[in-house]
Protein backbone atom coordinates (compact mmCIF):
# COMPACT_ATOMS: atom_id res chain seq x y z
CA UNK A 1 0.00 0.00 0.00
CA UNK A 2 1.59 3.35 -0.97
CA UNK A 3 0.51 6.52 0.94
CA UNK A 4 -1.02 7.46 -1.50
CA UNK A 5 -3.38 4.70 -1.59
CA UNK A 6 -3.59 5.67 2.22
CA UNK A 7 -4.38 8.84 1.92
CA UNK A 8 -6.88 7.92 -0.80
CA UNK A 9 -8.33 5.47 1.72
CA UNK A 10 -8.49 7.74 4.31
CA UNK A 11 -10.38 10.49 3.04
CA UNK A 12 -12.61 8.29 1.05
CA UNK A 13 -13.81 6.61 4.27
CA UNK A 14 -14.45 10.35 5.76
CA UNK A 15 -16.00 11.44 3.65
CA UNK A 16 -18.90 7.69 3.20
CA UNK A 17 -19.10 6.97 6.43
CA UNK A 18 -17.09 9.35 8.81
CA UNK A 19 -14.81 7.13 9.89
CA UNK A 20 -11.54 9.34 10.93
CA UNK A 21 -8.48 7.54 10.21
CA UNK A 22 -5.63 8.80 12.10
CA UNK A 23 -2.22 8.77 9.65
CA UNK A 24 -0.73 5.54 11.75
CA UNK A 25 -3.63 3.13 11.14
CA UNK A 26 -1.78 1.37 8.48
CA UNK A 27 -2.07 -2.20 10.19
CA UNK A 28 -5.93 -1.57 10.51
CA UNK A 29 -6.38 -1.06 6.97
CA UNK A 30 -4.24 -3.99 5.71
CA UNK A 31 -6.05 -6.20 8.36
CA UNK A 32 -9.45 -5.31 7.29
CA UNK A 33 -8.87 -4.78 3.50
CA UNK A 34 -6.32 -7.28 2.78
CA UNK A 35 -9.40 -10.05 3.06
CA UNK A 36 -11.50 -8.60 0.93
CA UNK A 37 -9.17 -8.05 -1.70
CA UNK A 38 -7.91 -11.96 -1.28
CA UNK A 39 -12.06 -12.45 -1.70
CA UNK A 40 -11.88 -10.73 -5.34
CA UNK A 41 -9.14 -12.10 -6.59
CA UNK A 42 -6.79 -8.78 -6.30
CA UNK A 43 -3.40 -9.36 -5.22
CA UNK A 44 -3.41 -6.11 -2.86
CA UNK A 45 -4.52 -3.02 -1.54
CA UNK A 46 -3.39 -0.69 -4.15
CA UNK A 47 -4.93 -3.10 -6.62
CA UNK A 48 -8.25 -2.33 -4.38
CA UNK A 49 -8.20 0.96 -4.36
CA UNK A 50 -7.68 0.85 -8.40
CA UNK A 51 -10.92 -0.91 -8.52
CA UNK A 52 -12.58 1.89 -6.06
CA UNK A 53 -10.81 4.97 -8.10
CA UNK A 54 -12.53 2.73 -11.73
CA UNK A 55 -15.77 3.38 -9.55
CA UNK A 56 -16.95 -0.17 -8.77
CA UNK A 57 -20.06 0.10 -6.74
CA UNK A 58 -19.51 -3.60 -4.96
CA UNK A 59 -15.76 -3.34 -4.27
CA UNK A 60 -15.69 0.22 -2.79
CA UNK A 61 -19.18 -1.13 -0.63
CA UNK A 62 -17.04 -3.92 0.78
CA UNK A 63 -14.29 -1.90 1.93
CA UNK A 64 -16.39 0.34 4.09
CA UNK A 65 -18.02 -2.63 5.56
CA UNK A 66 -14.95 -4.03 6.73
CA UNK A 67 -13.00 -0.83 7.70
CA UNK A 68 -16.48 0.27 9.89
CA UNK A 69 -17.08 -3.20 11.55
CA UNK A 70 -16.51 -3.44 14.73
CA UNK A 71 -16.21 -6.24 17.49
CA UNK A 72 -18.75 -6.72 19.69
CA UNK A 73 -20.00 -9.44 22.12
CA UNK A 74 -23.21 -10.15 24.25
CA UNK A 75 -23.37 -7.79 27.54
CA UNK A 76 -20.04 -6.07 26.11
CA UNK A 77 -18.77 -4.20 29.19
CA UNK A 78 -21.48 -5.53 31.60
CA UNK A 79 -22.26 -2.29 33.43
CA UNK A 80 -24.39 -0.41 31.21
CA UNK A 81 -27.15 -3.60 31.15
CA UNK A 82 -26.97 -3.02 34.87
CA UNK A 83 -27.94 0.71 34.54
CA UNK A 84 -30.17 -0.54 32.02
CA UNK A 85 -31.58 -3.25 34.67
CA UNK A 86 -31.73 -1.07 37.61
CA UNK A 87 -31.65 2.48 36.54
CA UNK A 88 -33.16 2.78 33.07
CA UNK A 89 -36.01 0.73 32.58
CA UNK A 90 -37.54 1.17 36.49
CA UNK A 91 -37.54 5.46 35.51
CA UNK A 92 -39.02 4.84 32.43
CA UNK A 93 -41.84 2.00 33.89
CA UNK A 94 -42.86 4.90 36.44
CA UNK A 95 -42.34 8.03 33.87
CA UNK A 96 -44.71 5.78 31.29
CA UNK A 97 -47.10 3.97 33.41
CA UNK A 98 -50.42 5.43 31.36
CA UNK A 99 -48.47 5.05 27.80
CA UNK A 100 -47.22 2.11 28.52
CA UNK A 101 -44.62 1.91 25.72
CA UNK A 102 -40.91 1.79 25.58
CA UNK A 103 -39.05 3.29 22.56
CA UNK A 104 -35.19 1.83 22.16
CA UNK A 105 -32.88 2.98 19.45
CA UNK A 106 -29.42 1.00 19.19
CA UNK A 107 -27.86 2.90 16.59
CA UNK A 108 -25.06 0.77 16.21
CA UNK A 109 -26.19 -2.44 16.31
CA UNK A 110 -23.77 -4.56 14.68
CA UNK A 111 -24.14 -8.00 14.24
CA UNK A 112 -27.18 -7.81 17.22
CA UNK A 113 -25.09 -8.94 20.30
CA UNK A 114 -26.37 -5.12 21.62
CA UNK A 115 -30.23 -5.34 20.93
CA UNK A 116 -30.07 -8.90 21.75
CA UNK A 117 -28.85 -8.52 24.59
CA UNK A 118 -31.27 -5.66 25.88
CA UNK A 119 -33.83 -8.10 24.35
CA UNK A 120 -33.11 -10.66 27.10
CA UNK A 121 -32.25 -8.31 29.97
CA UNK A 122 -36.21 -6.44 29.02
CA UNK A 123 -37.46 -10.67 28.43
CA UNK A 124 -35.96 -11.50 32.15
CA UNK A 125 -37.83 -8.62 33.80
CA UNK A 126 -40.76 -10.75 33.01
CA UNK A 127 -44.21 -9.47 34.36
CA UNK A 128 -43.09 -5.90 35.47
CA UNK A 129 -43.88 -5.38 31.26
CA UNK A 130 -46.37 -7.22 31.00
CA UNK A 131 -48.88 -5.18 28.34
CA UNK A 132 -46.56 -2.63 27.43
CA UNK A 133 -45.43 -1.88 23.95
CA UNK A 134 -41.91 -2.32 23.63
CA UNK A 135 -40.08 -1.38 20.10
CA UNK A 136 -36.10 -1.99 19.53
CA UNK A 137 -34.70 -0.39 16.47
CA UNK A 138 -31.23 -1.40 15.85
CA UNK A 139 -29.91 0.01 13.09
CA UNK A 140 -25.64 0.15 11.65
CA UNK A 141 -24.00 1.38 8.54
CA UNK A 142 -23.15 -2.42 6.85
CA UNK A 143 -25.95 -3.53 5.36
CA UNK A 144 -24.11 -7.59 5.29
CA UNK A 145 -23.98 -6.89 9.31
CA UNK A 146 -27.73 -6.41 9.29
CA UNK A 147 -28.34 -9.56 7.42
CA UNK A 148 -26.01 -11.29 10.01
CA UNK A 149 -28.58 -9.58 12.82
CA UNK A 150 -31.27 -10.34 11.69
CA UNK A 151 -30.52 -14.30 11.38
CA UNK A 152 -29.24 -14.33 14.70
CA UNK A 153 -26.81 -16.81 14.69
CA UNK A 154 -23.69 -16.92 16.39
CA UNK A 155 -20.73 -18.96 16.22
CA UNK A 156 -19.67 -21.01 19.45
CA UNK A 157 -17.09 -18.70 20.15
CA UNK A 158 -19.42 -15.65 19.96
CA UNK A 159 -21.99 -16.92 22.33
CA UNK A 160 -19.52 -17.71 25.21
CA UNK A 161 -18.13 -14.16 25.11
CA UNK A 162 -20.53 -12.23 27.95
CA UNK A 163 -23.65 -14.59 27.73
CA UNK A 164 -23.93 -16.38 30.63
CA UNK A 165 -24.91 -20.25 29.82
CA UNK A 166 -27.95 -20.47 31.64
CA UNK A 167 -28.90 -17.58 28.95
CA UNK A 168 -27.73 -19.14 26.09
CA UNK A 169 -29.72 -22.23 27.04
CA UNK A 170 -32.91 -20.51 28.04
CA UNK A 171 -33.03 -18.36 24.98
CA UNK A 172 -31.02 -20.13 21.79
CA UNK A 173 -31.22 -23.22 19.64
CA UNK A 174 -28.51 -25.32 18.81
CA UNK A 175 -28.19 -25.76 14.75
CA UNK A 176 -24.77 -28.10 14.82
CA UNK A 177 -22.02 -26.01 15.99
CA UNK A 178 -23.53 -22.87 15.73
CA UNK A 179 -26.51 -21.11 17.97
CA UNK A 180 -29.61 -19.03 16.85
CA UNK A 181 -31.18 -17.00 18.91
CA UNK A 182 -35.01 -17.94 19.52
CA UNK A 183 -37.52 -16.44 17.09
CA UNK A 184 -39.38 -14.59 19.82
CA UNK A 185 -36.07 -12.43 20.81
CA UNK A 186 -35.72 -11.84 17.23
CA UNK A 187 -39.19 -10.95 16.96
CA UNK A 188 -38.55 -7.89 19.02
CA UNK A 189 -35.99 -6.20 17.05
CA UNK A 190 -36.49 -3.86 13.95
CA UNK A 191 -33.87 -3.76 11.91
CA UNK A 192 -32.33 -0.67 9.39
CA UNK A 193 -29.44 0.31 7.40
CA UNK A 194 -28.64 3.88 8.62
CA UNK A 195 -25.59 6.20 8.25
CA UNK A 196 -25.65 8.43 11.42
CA UNK A 197 -23.36 11.20 9.23
CA UNK A 198 -27.16 11.53 7.95
CA UNK A 199 -30.17 12.91 8.94
CA UNK A 200 -32.09 10.27 11.06
CA UNK A 201 -34.98 12.19 12.30
CA UNK A 202 -37.69 10.69 10.29
CA UNK A 203 -36.97 7.36 12.72
CA UNK A 204 -39.23 9.84 15.63
CA UNK A 205 -38.23 9.98 19.40
CA UNK A 206 -36.69 7.47 21.46
CA UNK A 207 -37.05 6.88 25.53
CA UNK A 208 -33.30 5.00 25.01
CA UNK A 209 -30.64 5.11 22.38
CA UNK A 210 -27.33 3.04 22.92
CA UNK A 211 -24.97 4.40 20.78
CA UNK A 212 -21.43 2.59 21.70
CA UNK A 213 -18.45 2.71 20.62
CA UNK A 214 -19.21 3.99 17.09
CA UNK A 215 -18.33 7.64 18.32
CA UNK A 216 -14.79 7.32 18.90
CA UNK A 217 -14.22 6.91 15.23
CA UNK A 218 -15.24 10.21 14.38
CA UNK A 219 -13.71 13.35 14.66
CA UNK A 220 -14.95 15.92 17.08
CA UNK A 221 -17.22 17.90 14.85
CA UNK A 222 -19.26 15.37 13.52
CA UNK A 223 -19.41 14.08 17.17
CA UNK A 224 -20.89 17.17 18.11
CA UNK A 225 -23.21 17.07 15.19
CA UNK A 226 -24.36 13.94 16.13
CA UNK A 227 -24.79 14.01 20.00
CA UNK A 228 -27.28 17.03 18.75
CA UNK A 229 -29.44 15.19 16.40
CA UNK A 230 -29.61 12.41 18.83
CA UNK A 231 -30.54 14.75 21.88
CA UNK A 232 -33.53 15.59 19.28
CA UNK A 233 -34.40 12.41 18.44
CA UNK A 234 -34.41 11.35 22.64
CA UNK A 235 -37.70 11.76 24.64
CA UNK A 236 -37.27 15.03 27.20
CA UNK A 237 -36.80 12.51 29.69
CA UNK A 238 -34.67 10.32 27.96
CA UNK A 239 -31.88 8.43 28.48
CA UNK A 240 -28.04 7.60 26.14
CA UNK A 241 -25.78 4.68 26.34
CA UNK A 242 -21.79 5.66 25.19
CA UNK A 243 -19.38 3.19 25.48
CA UNK A 244 -16.36 3.08 27.90
CA UNK A 245 -14.32 5.52 26.04
CA UNK A 246 -16.82 8.00 24.64
CA UNK A 247 -18.64 11.03 26.23
CA UNK A 248 -20.02 14.33 26.20
CA UNK A 249 -18.19 15.83 28.36
CA UNK A 250 -15.95 18.81 26.78
CA UNK A 251 -17.75 18.33 23.85
CA UNK A 252 -21.31 19.36 23.85
CA UNK A 253 -23.73 20.64 26.63
CA UNK A 254 -26.89 19.03 24.93
CA UNK A 255 -26.45 15.62 27.21
CA UNK A 256 -25.43 15.82 30.99
CA UNK A 257 -23.95 12.81 32.67
CA UNK A 258 -26.18 10.56 34.62
CA UNK A 259 -24.53 11.02 38.44
CA UNK A 260 -23.09 8.24 39.63
CA UNK A 261 -24.14 5.52 36.37
CA UNK A 262 -20.98 5.67 34.22
CA UNK A 263 -21.65 5.68 30.67
CA UNK A 264 -25.24 6.99 30.69
CA UNK A 265 -26.47 10.67 30.15
CA UNK A 266 -29.45 12.11 29.94
CA UNK A 267 -30.55 15.52 27.69
CA UNK A 268 -29.63 18.44 29.58
CA UNK A 269 -33.21 20.11 29.59
CA UNK A 270 -34.25 17.11 31.94
CA UNK A 271 -34.94 17.40 35.33
CA UNK A 272 -35.38 14.88 38.26
CA UNK A 273 -38.93 15.43 39.45
CA UNK A 274 -38.63 17.63 42.83
CA UNK A 275 -35.23 17.63 42.92
CA UNK A 276 -32.43 20.42 42.15
CA UNK A 277 -29.41 17.82 41.71
CA UNK A 278 -31.15 15.52 39.14
CA UNK A 279 -30.95 11.85 39.69
CA UNK A 280 -29.31 9.58 42.17
CA UNK A 281 -31.10 12.40 44.41
CA UNK A 282 -33.75 10.06 45.73
CA UNK A 283 -31.82 8.30 48.17
CA UNK A 284 -30.66 11.44 50.19
CA UNK A 285 -34.09 12.26 49.93
CA UNK A 286 -35.46 9.05 51.46
CA UNK A 287 -33.07 9.15 53.96
CA UNK A 288 -34.19 12.59 54.87
CA UNK A 289 -38.01 11.36 55.37
CA UNK A 290 -36.60 8.35 57.41
CA UNK A 291 -36.02 11.32 59.92
CA UNK A 292 -32.16 11.44 59.69
CA UNK B 1 -3.84 -16.58 46.29
CA UNK B 2 -7.26 -18.18 45.71
CA UNK B 3 -7.09 -21.75 43.92
CA UNK B 4 -8.13 -23.57 40.97
CA UNK B 5 -8.04 -27.21 40.54
CA UNK B 6 -7.87 -28.74 36.67
CA UNK B 7 -9.35 -31.80 36.31
CA UNK B 8 -8.65 -33.08 33.05
CA UNK B 9 -7.23 -36.43 31.73
CA UNK B 10 -4.95 -34.28 28.72
CA UNK B 11 -1.84 -33.37 30.19
CA UNK B 12 -1.79 -30.80 27.44
CA UNK B 13 -5.21 -29.23 28.21
CA UNK B 14 -4.00 -29.15 31.88
CA UNK B 15 -0.90 -27.24 30.74
CA UNK B 16 -2.93 -24.42 28.75
CA UNK B 17 -5.67 -24.08 31.31
CA UNK B 18 -2.81 -23.50 34.00
CA UNK B 19 -0.90 -20.87 31.93
CA UNK B 20 -4.51 -19.41 31.20
CA UNK B 21 -5.56 -19.86 35.49
CA UNK B 22 -2.33 -18.56 36.58
CA UNK B 23 -2.21 -15.60 34.59
CA UNK B 24 -5.39 -14.47 35.67
CA UNK B 25 -3.97 -15.00 39.51
CA UNK B 26 -5.05 -18.17 40.28
CA UNK B 27 -2.82 -21.17 42.22
CA UNK B 28 -2.81 -24.08 40.44
CA UNK B 29 -3.75 -28.15 41.52
CA UNK B 30 -4.09 -30.42 39.24
CA UNK B 31 -6.17 -33.94 38.96
CA UNK B 32 -6.18 -36.58 35.80
CA UNK B 33 -9.72 -37.48 36.79
CA UNK B 34 -12.65 -37.05 38.95
CA UNK B 35 -11.75 -39.74 41.58
CA UNK B 36 -8.38 -37.67 41.68
CA UNK B 37 -9.84 -34.57 42.06
CA UNK B 38 -12.37 -35.96 44.89
CA UNK B 39 -9.68 -36.70 47.22
CA UNK B 40 -7.94 -33.13 46.29
CA UNK B 41 -11.60 -31.95 47.27
CA UNK B 42 -11.63 -34.20 50.03
CA UNK B 43 -8.03 -32.44 51.79
CA UNK B 44 -8.96 -29.21 51.24
CA UNK B 45 -12.06 -27.20 48.35
CA UNK B 46 -10.73 -25.17 46.03
CA UNK B 47 -12.53 -21.59 44.98
CA UNK B 48 -12.83 -22.79 41.93
CA UNK B 49 -12.81 -26.01 39.77
CA UNK B 50 -12.26 -26.28 35.65
CA UNK B 51 -13.72 -29.74 35.02
CA UNK B 52 -13.49 -31.81 32.01
CA UNK B 53 -16.11 -34.13 31.08
CA UNK B 54 -14.67 -37.49 29.32
CA UNK B 55 -12.30 -38.62 31.69
CA UNK B 56 -11.25 -42.51 32.49
CA UNK B 57 -11.97 -43.59 36.15
CA UNK B 58 -14.48 -41.44 36.75
CA UNK B 59 -15.77 -38.62 34.64
CA UNK B 60 -16.65 -35.26 35.09
CA UNK B 61 -20.32 -35.51 35.35
CA UNK B 62 -20.24 -37.70 38.49
CA UNK B 63 -17.52 -36.01 39.92
CA UNK B 64 -19.72 -33.15 40.48
CA UNK B 65 -22.31 -34.96 41.59
CA UNK B 66 -20.06 -36.46 44.31
CA UNK B 67 -18.81 -32.80 45.03
CA UNK B 68 -22.18 -31.59 46.23
CA UNK B 69 -22.84 -34.28 48.16
CA UNK B 70 -19.66 -33.51 50.28
CA UNK B 71 -19.72 -31.04 53.42
CA UNK B 72 -18.78 -27.83 52.09
CA UNK B 73 -19.24 -28.95 48.38
CA UNK B 74 -21.83 -25.97 47.51
CA UNK B 75 -18.57 -23.94 48.10
CA UNK B 76 -16.49 -24.29 45.02
CA UNK B 77 -17.67 -22.50 41.70
CA UNK B 78 -17.53 -25.21 38.96
CA UNK B 79 -16.98 -24.43 35.45
CA UNK B 80 -17.50 -27.34 32.76
CA UNK B 81 -14.51 -27.25 29.91
CA UNK B 82 -15.42 -29.77 27.81
CA UNK B 83 -16.14 -30.60 23.57
CA UNK B 84 -19.17 -32.06 24.29
CA UNK B 85 -21.11 -29.18 23.12
CA UNK B 86 -24.78 -30.08 22.90
CA UNK B 87 -27.55 -28.46 24.84
CA UNK B 88 -28.65 -32.04 26.52
CA UNK B 89 -24.96 -32.22 27.94
CA UNK B 90 -25.25 -28.45 28.98
CA UNK B 91 -28.36 -28.84 30.66
CA UNK B 92 -27.52 -31.98 32.77
CA UNK B 93 -24.66 -30.28 34.12
CA UNK B 94 -26.43 -26.96 35.18
CA UNK B 95 -29.04 -29.90 36.86
CA UNK B 96 -26.07 -31.27 38.59
CA UNK B 97 -24.68 -27.99 39.69
CA UNK B 98 -22.74 -26.31 37.56
CA UNK B 99 -22.07 -22.64 38.02
CA UNK B 100 -20.74 -22.35 34.21
CA UNK B 101 -19.67 -24.38 30.81
CA UNK B 102 -17.04 -23.90 28.42
CA UNK B 103 -17.46 -25.49 24.91
CA UNK B 104 -13.73 -26.50 23.52
CA UNK B 105 -11.70 -25.10 22.24
CA UNK B 106 -10.96 -22.60 24.57
CA UNK B 107 -9.07 -19.38 25.03
CA UNK B 108 -7.95 -16.97 27.82
CA UNK B 109 -11.24 -14.74 26.52
CA UNK B 110 -13.30 -17.31 27.45
CA UNK B 111 -12.25 -18.61 30.38
CA UNK B 112 -11.96 -15.23 31.64
CA UNK B 113 -15.57 -13.87 30.70
CA UNK B 114 -17.05 -17.22 31.99
CA UNK B 115 -15.11 -16.80 35.47
CA UNK B 116 -16.56 -13.33 35.60
CA UNK B 117 -20.00 -14.60 35.11
CA UNK B 118 -19.68 -16.62 37.93
CA UNK B 119 -18.15 -13.86 40.29
CA UNK B 120 -14.36 -15.26 40.46
CA UNK B 121 -12.80 -12.39 38.63
CA UNK B 122 -14.43 -8.93 38.34
CA UNK B 123 -14.60 -7.50 35.01
CA UNK B 124 -10.98 -6.31 33.08
CA UNK B 125 -10.87 -2.90 33.14
CA UNK B 126 -12.29 -1.18 29.96
CA UNK B 127 -9.99 -0.10 27.14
Amino acid sequence: MTPSDYEYLRKYLKDSSGLDLSSDKQYLIESRLLPVSRKAGLPGISELVQKMKGGSASITTQVVEAMTTNETFFFRDKVPFEHFRNSVIPEILAARASRRSIRIWCAAGSTGQEPYSLAMSLKEMGAALAGWRIEILATDLSVEVIEKSKAGIYSQFEVQRGLPIQMLVKYFKQIGELWQINADIRAMIAHRQLNLLHDFSQLGTFDVIFCRNVLIYFDQDTKVDIFRRLAKASEPDGFLALGAAETVVGLTDVYKPYPERRGLYRPSGFQAASTTTAGGAFAPKLAAIAGR
Amino acid sequence: MRTCLVVDDSSVVRKVARRILEGLDFQIVEAEDGEKALEICKRELPEAILLDWNMPVMDGYEFLGNLRRMPGGDQPKVVFCTTENGIDHITRALHAGANEYIMKPFDKDIVAAKFQEVGLLQPAPQE
